[in-house]
């Protein structure tokens, strides 16, 4: 199943170097909005909850975008029947899109944190990184799992623009309550960050339960 | 070439399939043995991509009993699924890679060697163009490769939605030996040309909106009549 896996995630990635339609619009997405919010809110600099809230919105809202396009190749190019006529454990096609969109969230995050460190945030980034990227990685396994879900259940209905979001955000809320809550007090200076276990433990237990509920699903979701 | 003995390598009962409230096909009928081939006709919309899409286990049978070497669909369908090689209407090839790399891709899938993929591509002429992004092929050599990667781990049966579409006579030549009459394979074989369709069947399934309404040898004066 790995080998499967890693031949579709190398299909994918190969695919993303050559159209460049998922990581570049991701990340312009979220520097465009952080220049809006700079610009909307009137500040030249934010800290505190309302940093926080920032960022894990913009990263959440900038997930929606490479959710809308993970499967999309496997329909426009017809590649979902030449998946599906192969004899191969389909959750390792659901590992495959979820580690595809853990890279690209990665990525993402490797260009949109230093450009809301320095258009948006009024403490030093340096000082919580090591932190912020555990907090990270940790949302980004959530993420990619229940995007990619959210991705397969959506991609043979017409309105996959509309239905993407109205299903994805939702089931979202937890990873912009407990990234948010998290990440606060790192973005007010206070490094002694108060409860921070808490919220760790939150993301884990959702990257768990997601995981878990993804792989036993998705089978389903692929049979006609 | 055809053993009466053995057991067919499909055998359809009664078979219906929806879409929504629309039957796609009802009351679909027929056995089809080794190294036979069933030709399949009817007028657009008349449901051959759908039986087609069944006997691939791409879609569910919600009627009848549908065994597809010596699988129940849907129930054992993972063990029919790796030996069926499908031509359909879309190449099931990515755009933006190359002929071979997607080869390539649908091998490590299939589990097949990689010197398979070389063999295939030279077997369908296309070793001067396998580097080129599958995009900027012409339809018949796209049409080639469409036929390598179903030929890619060497299936017993054959399901082939308009194959030699879009391909030259010398490309057509080239492919015959591979997907035609010739290789031997079983084949499910849908053609809108009659008389070449008549002449690579064995037998002849008639179809006319999703009924099945002829069944037997192939005589294209009578297939000519469902398209009228």
């Amino acid at each position: 199943m790995i080998a499967t896996a890693w031949a579709i995630l190398r299909k994918d990635i190969q695919i993303e170097l050559r159209t460049k339609e998922s990581v570049p619009a991701m990340a312009l997405f979220s520097v465009t909005v952080f220049v809006l919010f700079h610009f909307g809110l009137q500040r030249n600099a934010l800290a505190g909850d309302l940093a926080a809230g920032v960022l894990w919105v913009t990263l959440i809202l900038a997930t929606v975008l490479a959710v809308n396009r993970l499967f999309v190749t496997e329909r426009e190019q017809g590649g979902i029947d030449g998946l599906l006529l192969a004899p191969i454990d389909r959750t390792a096609v659901f590992l495959a899109k979820a580690a595809a969109l853990f890279l690209y969230l990665v990525l993402l995050e490797l260009i949109a944190v230093p450009a809301f460190g320095l258009l948006l945030l009024e403490p030093d980034l340096i000082k919580p990184l090591p932190t912020l990227i555990l907090l990270l990685l940790l949302a980004d396994v959530g993420l990619a799992s229940v995007g990619a879900l959210v991705s397969a259940m959506a991609v043979e209905t017409r309105a996959r623009d509309l239905i993407v979001p109205l299903l994805l955000l939702p089931l979202l809320v937890p990873v912009a309550i407990a990234g948010a809550e998290a990440t606060e007090p790192l973005f007010s200076g206070n490094q002694a960050a108060h409860g921070l276990g808490k919220w760790v433990g939150l993301l884990g237990l959702y990257d768990m339960v997601f995981l878990l509920v993804s792989i036993a699903v998705f089978d389903f979701l692929l049979e006609d | 070439m055809t053993d009466a003995s053995a057991a067919p390598v499909v055998e359809v009962e009664g078979l219906e399939r929806r879409y929504g409230e629309r039957a796609a096909l009802t009351g679909v009928s027929f056995k089809l043995g080794e190294g036979q081939t069933l030709g399949l006709f009817g007028p657009n919309g008349a449901g051959k991509s759908t039986l087609l899409r069944v006997l691939a286990t791409l879609l569910r049978p919600h009627e009848g009993t549908v065994r597809v070497l010596d699988a129940t669909l849907p129930d054992e369908a993972w063990k029919a699924r790796g030996r069926v090689g499908y031509v359909g209407h879309e190449p099931l090839l990515y755009r933006e890679l190359s002929g071979r790399e997607n080869l390539v891709f649908h091998a490590r899938l299939h589990r097949v060697p990689e010197p398979r993929v070389d063999e295939l591509i030279e077997a369908v002429g296309m070793q001067r163009r396998a580097h080129d992004p599958v995009r900027e092929l012409s339809r018949g050599m796209v049409q080639r490769l469409s036929a390598a990667r179903a030929l890619l781990h060497d299936p017993p049966l054959l399901l082939l939605d308009e194959p030699y579409s879009g391909l030259d006579p010398a490309a057509r030549e080239l492919l015959d030996p591979l997907i035609g009459k010739p290789s031997g394979r079983t084949r499910v074989l849908v053609s809108h040309d009659i008389e070449s369709g008549a002449a690579e069947s064995d037998i002849a399934l008639g179809l006319r909106a999703g009924k099945q309404v002829a069944f037997g040898n192939p005589d294209p004066a009578e297939l000519r009549g469902l398209f009228q």
